[in-house]
This record gives structure tokens, sequence and C-alpha cells, in this order.
């Protein structure tokens, strides 16, 4: 596991440790506590990983094992603003490749990079359930959907600021 | 609570929910007894949320404070499962169907219908809702719904989700109090058994012969589990009844803790799923607060409760095993069966698994009778299944058909065919599992062994249409591309059997292929089939099978013409410039990155194909559409 420039702070220290208290003794505490650290944090360092590990009693083998199993953990930063393209099936027939494909070159980065300036990260997704929609990206939550790659920009500006 | 209480709720309300369900005259009629003059119901589905029904919402909150309405109440629901009009709202006792709503919309429907004496504001209707001559149609009978027949989905979109009360006076736990009060375990699988249930997830497991072999397995403790781990890229039914309807889920699973034993249970849900998750908790909470869940349930003496597991994104977790190793915790790998989960499931106790669908038919299955669930469908196919339109179709939404429903149905008569006029190709069912149905095949009747007989299967119900665009080398790729990626690792046949199909792929659709890789992929497949660990890696290879079945000639074009018919591979295309249609105008010459076009003013131009790149800026920049790929 490859250390990282680690800055968390104390109240999110804090936290992390009320909610591995909440969950202590619990049966499969180890996903939920993961999920929880990684909203506080933002990312799965190995800091934390290692606090999970000992907290919960769990070798940090199996920690790192389980979060870089599923897609969701991460174990780097995201971008200010983290940017999702749906790659779904409904998606894709309707050409989300072609908004992945614009991202990347508006951006300057890959999908799964975050830029230089830690303001925008891309990640794909597949199917986030808005179908009706297709193709859709997401950013910070919010929906966009029935894109076309001439929107991309222009959505992007509105980031672009804050 | 008792038994009463809940008839008491389900009494108090009744009227309220009556109003939604039946025709206009009798509606009008009912709405005196509820207080409210009107009722507004708008969608706060995934889909409609996406397309900001909430702006919607505030705006008509904001409007009646201005107008001084007070006595129209807003009903925020699940989805109606035409999502791709959203915003969807319905104004009853009027059954008024308003689409594509924006809060300026909103604001006009408030002053122009909403207010005292105002009339339905007919230029907003969805227009198939509206006769020529100006009358409306009815919802219900419009080509969409007509055809429908809603029993998973019976409360979406006509409850308010977050809601116990309107749940309850929908028939939410009338199901429970009968088994809790007048049923044995034994007659509730019983009925289960003979209603024909089979599993909505994928497989079509008998879902009575799997709460019986819990029930029987031995074991102090015991499980019922959910499975919302809703990974077929392009299917969201299990998505809509948790946002819409999440108590038929939590009452389902409490039925098959009395049935089989259990007194606890989890749901696995994707946390790609935030307004799903959100309802769900708050049902929990609801439910436990009404003693719906937890101790001694509707005073009968039974216990059980329900606790919510998030997956992170891992699709091989749908797979059960899978599924309950990562509810303990641990990567979600799949193990052999047997033993299976009804014997060794969660933490190694007997555990009922089932999908979200399932759980949602449960209900009615006891309340209506076994006769009357087996009276729809086909013979080994009972009841009704939804499908998740998407692709290529005007309609994209959520439909509930009877098992055996043509496909052509489906598309033509519910889904509204392609948009502009294209021509239908096929459809794709089962995702990543699944494979491509033909135009030829358009006449198949959709239940379990029909869709297995051609070579694709029913799956989860993803039902993704595509048009002559579409490649099917392509979307084989794109299939691959997701096995690939989401196959777990553990076993050899699906871990590197993914790859090189891929690899075998991504070499035809770029133009290398040779005649012996389609001979290889044959090969390969069979061996993925036979030796893979889990369902992931067993049926990875059908969408490629499916579409080698059907589209065979596309993969030969690809192979020995190296030619895409659909336009799609890049590689295999090139671009021309007509001459009947180029005015020489120079602007593609100018915008090419790579100089590869040539041409004076006034003249036909020409490109180099052996510099082009296959960029695409001369097509944007050509007004006169001149730019053509073969």
């Amino acid at each position: 596991m490859s250390k990282s420039l680690f800055d968390g702070t104390k109240e999110q220290m804090d936290r992390l440790l009320d909610c591995i208290a909440a969950h202590s003794g619990e049966a499969g505490a180890l996903m939920p506590v993961m999920h929880e650290a990684q909203s506080i944090y933002g990312y799965l360092p190995a800091e934390v990983q290692t606090v999970i590990a000992e907290k919960l009693n769990i070798p940090l083998a199996e920690v790192y094992g389980v979060a870089t199993f599923y897609s969701q953990f991460s174990l780097s930063p995201k971008g200010k603003h983290q940017i999702s393209v749906c790659l779904g099936t409904a998606c894709y027939v309707k050409g989300s490749d072609r908004i992945l494909e614009v991202l990347e070159k508006e951006l300057k980065i890959k999908c799964g990079e975050c830029t230089p300036d830690g303001k925008f990260s891309i990640d794909s997704c597949r199917c986030v359930g808005a179908c009706g929609l297709a193709p859709v990206m997401i950013i910070d939550g919010e929906v966009y959907g029935k894109l076309k790659a001439d929107d991309v920009w222009e959505i992007l500006e509105r980031y672009m600021k804050g | 609570m008792t038994v009463k209480e809940l008839e008491k709720i389900a009494a108090d309300k009744a009227d309220l929910i009556k109003v939604r369900k039946i025709v206009r005259e009798q509606a009008e009629e009912l709405a005196k007894n509820t207080g409210y003059r009107k009722q507004v119901l708008v969608c706060g589905g995934t889909g409609c949320t996406s397309s900001r029904s909430q702006k919607v919402i505030e705006q008509l909150e904001q409007s009646f404070a201005e107008l001084g309405i007070n006595d129209v109440l807003i009903v925020k629901t699940g989805c109606f499962g035409l999502c791709a009009l959203g915003p969807i709202m319905i104004v009853y006792p009027e059954g008024a169907f308003y689409s594509q709503m924006t809060p300026e919309h909103a604001k006009t429907v408030a002053e122009r219908h909403l207010i005292k004496g105002g009339e339905v504001v007919k230029e907003l209707l969805y227009a198939d809702t509206v006769h020529a001559d100006g009358s409306i149609i009815p919802f219900a009978e419009i080509p969409f719904y007509k055809h429908q027949v809603r029993i998973a989905l019976r409360n979406c979109g006509v409850i308010a989700a977050e809601s116990i009360e309107e749940a309850i006076a929908a028939g939410d736990y009338a199901a429970l109090a009968k088994v809790l009060t007048s049923m044995t375990p034994d007659e509730v699988i019983s009925q289960i058994k003979a209603a024909g249930l089979r599993g909505r997830g994928g497989a079509g497991f008998p879902t009575g012969l799997k709460w019986q072999f819990t029930k029987d397995a031995e074991g102090d403790v015991k499980y019922v589990c959910c499975n919302a781990d809703e990974g077929d890229p392009g299917a969201f039914m299990d998505r809509s009844i948790l946002e819409g309807d999440p108590h038929t889920v939590l009452e389902a699973m409490t039925i098959a803790g009395y049935a089989v034993g259990a007194s606890e249970g989890y749901i696995y849900v994707r946390a790609e799923y935030p307004i799903a998750v959100e309802r769900l908790k708050i049902a929990i909470d609801r439910a436990r607060e009404k003693g719906l869940l937890g101790k001694n349930i509707l005073g009968s003496g039974f216990d059980f409760d329900v606790n919510i597991r998030l997956g992170a994104g891992a699709f091989v977790c749908g797979e059960e095993t899978a599924l309950m190793a990562s509810i303990e915790g641990k990567r979600g790998e799949p193990r052999p069966r047997p033993p299976f989960s009804a014997q060794c499931g969660i933490y190694k106790k007997p555990t009922v698994l089932n999908n979200v669908e399932t759980w949602a038919s449960v209900a009615p299955i006891i309340l209506n009778g076994a006769e009357w669930f087996s009276s729809i469908g086909t013979e080994k196919s009972k009841g009704t299944k939804v499908f998740a339109l998407g692709g290529k179709i005007n309609n994209v939404g959520l439909v509930e058909v009877p098992m055996g429903t043509p496909l052509k149905t489906i598309v033509y008569d519910i889904g509204g065919g392609l948009p502009d006029g294209k021509k239908f190709k096929a459809a794709q069912t089962g995702g990543p599992s699944g494979g491509c149905i033909p135009a030829t095949h358009l006449n198949v009747p959709m239940d379990f062994d029909n869709l297995t007989a051609i070579g694709s299967m029913m799956g989860s119900g993803g039902l993704i249409v595509m048009d002559e665009n579409t490649c099917m080398v392509d979307i084989a790729k794109f299939y691959l591309e997701f096995t690939a990626d989401e196959s777990c690792g553990k076993c050899t046949a699906c871990r590197i059997g993914t790859k090189r199909l891929l690899d075998i792929l991504k070499k035809i659709t770029d133009g290398n292929g040779e005649p012996e890789d389609l001979d290889k992929i044959a090969e390969l497949a069979e061996h993925m089939k036979t030796s893979s660990l889990c369902a992931l890696g067993q049926s990875a290879p059908n969408p490629i099978l499916s579409t080698m079945k059907h589209f065979g000639d596309e993969y030969i074009k690809h192979v020995y013409a190296k030619k895409c018919p659909a336009g799609v591979c890049k590689s295999l295309l090139s671009y021309y410039v007509n001459p009947d249609k180029c005015r020489g105008c120079t602007l593609c010459r100018r915008n090419c990155p790579v100089n590869a076009i040539s041409g004076e003013v006034k003249a036909v131009h020409e490109i180099d194909t052996k510099k082009c790149i296959k960029c695409g800026q001369c097509i944007s920049n050509c007004k006169f559409g001149a730019i053509e790929i073969k």
C-alpha cells in the first residue's frame, strides 16, 4: 500500500472513531464502517484503513482486500467536483462513450483520474437507474440527462468557478 | 399495534387512495370525503428527480401559498413508469396527466387548474392523453398503460412513498395480518408454491421451493434476505419498487420469516441508489414505530427485524453466495455450490434469498390466492414480469405485463416503437448474462422458457432496444468489457476467459480479425460455460454467442470484408465526400486537424483515407451533409 500525503484533521478522526464505536461488536461491520469512513475523508487512505483494522480487530490485509475489491472504495483522493459518466447499456446505446471522450479531452485527464489542480475527477459507473434520461452524467450527485456532446462544456463551465 | 389498529389506519385513508384508482365520476364523488378538493401526485422516483421534479413540488407549494390554496394535497410518489416524459404530475380526481413539467408549468397549472373553479391546462398534458377533439383520455387507457397488469408495481406512483399510513391504506401489511392471524407456516409455503411464483432476479427458481428448503433446513438461527443489488445495467425495476412501495418488501420478508422460522432479515442494496436507500431506511423506522417490525408483530408473538447492507459497486455481488459474503463484510467472491444457501447462507445459517420484484409479488398472492396469480401468465411462468424499457425506444420506462406477452406488444404497443422511424434490429434481455432477440423473433412470448429457447434469458428484466445504427459486434464487446471488468478473479475460467474473449472482439472490431478467431470464440465460450464457478462466468459468453447466432453475417463482414455495416467500429470506417452534395466551401479542409482533405474553392473536395484519423471534425463542420461514412 503506497503512502499518500495524508492530511486528515482531528475532527475527521473523531468522527471515524465514533462511527467505529457505534458499530463495535456488530457482525459484518467492516463495509458499513468503510462506507462512512469514505464519506468522512472522501477516500480510504492507508492511515484510515489501519485505524479501521486495529479498532475492528480485523487484519489490515483483509481491510485492504475489501477496499480494493469494490469499485466504490477509492484509495486515492477524488476531485472537488466528482464527475461520473454512466456507461450502462441504455446510456451506451445512446452514445455515453462519446460524452466520456469529450470530458476526457476537455479536462485533459483519463477516466479514473483527477485533474492536477484537484478540481475535477472523472469516473464511469454502470447504471444509476435514470435510463429514461440516457445518456447521463452525474456531477456531485446532480444528474444531467439527455446529454449531447456539445452540452458538456457548458455544464463544466458552471463548476469551473466554484 | 393490533390488527384492529392496522385496519383502522387502512379505513381512515381508504378514500384518499381510492380517488387515485377509480374512474373520474366516482372519484369526484369520493374526493368529498377526503377533505381535499384535489390531489396532485408528483413523481419522486430517480428518473423524475433527476429531471428536477423536486423543483416542481417547491413551485407548487409556493404558488399554493400565494394563491391561498389550502385544500389541495401534494403527494410525492414513486415511479409512474414513463420516465422519458418526466417530471410527471397527475391531478386527481380528474386523472389529468401532465408530462415534462417545469417550475413555470407548475405555476401555470396551479393558477389555471388547481385554483377553485380551475380547468385542466390541456396544452401541458401528455399529448397521448388528449383526443383530437380536445377531450381527455384517462391515462389508464392510453397504449402505454392499457396493456399493463401491475402487480409488483401496484402501489408505485399511487401512494406517498414515505408514508406508512398511505401504504397501509393501499393494502400493505394486510397480507401479513392474514398470515399471522390465520395461516400456518406450511399453509403460507404451499400457497406460494401453488401460485407458481418463480424468482424474478433472473434464474427463475420456484420461490415456494426455496422457502420450503430453508424451512426444512436444520438450524437454530435462520435468515431472510432481499437481493436489491440490481447490477444489470439498464434494469431499474427493483429500484423503483424500493422507491415507490418499500413496505411491500418489508411485509413479504416478514411473511417469509414467519414461514421459514427466521427472525432477522437483511436487505442488500446498491449504494448507487441513494433515494431507494433513504426511502427504505424511512420505511424500516416507520414500521418499527408502528410495531410492524420488531417484537410481537401485530400481537402474534412473532418477532422479526430487518437490517440494510449497502453494496459498493461490485456486479458479482448479485450472485447469492457473493452477496452473502459481502453482507458478512468480506470481499464479495462467490463460492462453489452445494451447499446451497437454503442450508448454508449468511454466517453459514440457512437463508432464504429473493429478489425485490419477487418479494413485491408475495403479498398479492397471499391476499388474492394462488389460483388468481396462476391464472395470469403462461403454463410454466406465472404472474407478471416488470421490464425496464431502454435504448432506442420512444417510451423509455418501466412496464409490467403478464408473462408470455409478445415482444412486439412491448416494443410497439407499449413502448411506442423506435424514434425517428428507425427499424427494429434487436432487443437485448438479461443484461451481461443474456442475449439479443432479432426481429425474426418479435412474436416471441416473453417468459422464462421461451427466452432461454432462443438463446437469450429473462434476467432481471432489462430490455434494451437497438436499431439499425447499433453494431452487434460492438455490443458484444461492450458486454465483455463489462464482465471482464466485473469478474471477481477467483476462478481461472472467468478471470482469463473474459479477458481473452474481449481481446478477440477488440481484434475483430479493430479490423484485424482472422477467420479462426470465430472458432476460438466458440471453443473458449464452451470452456467458460462448463468450468466457471458462478453464473457470472458461466453466462459471460452469452452476449457473443447469441449475436453470433442471430447476426453471424455482421461478424463475417467484420472479419472478412473489414467492414462494419452499422457504421460504428471506427477502425473499419472510411470517410468520403459525396460529390453530389459538396459545394466546395473549404470548411472541412480548414478544420481537418491532419490535413487529410484537399480541394479548391467551389470544387469537390477529397479525403485522403490514408491520412484520415476519423475524428469526425469534417462531419460536424459540413453544412451540406456531404461527408459520408462507409
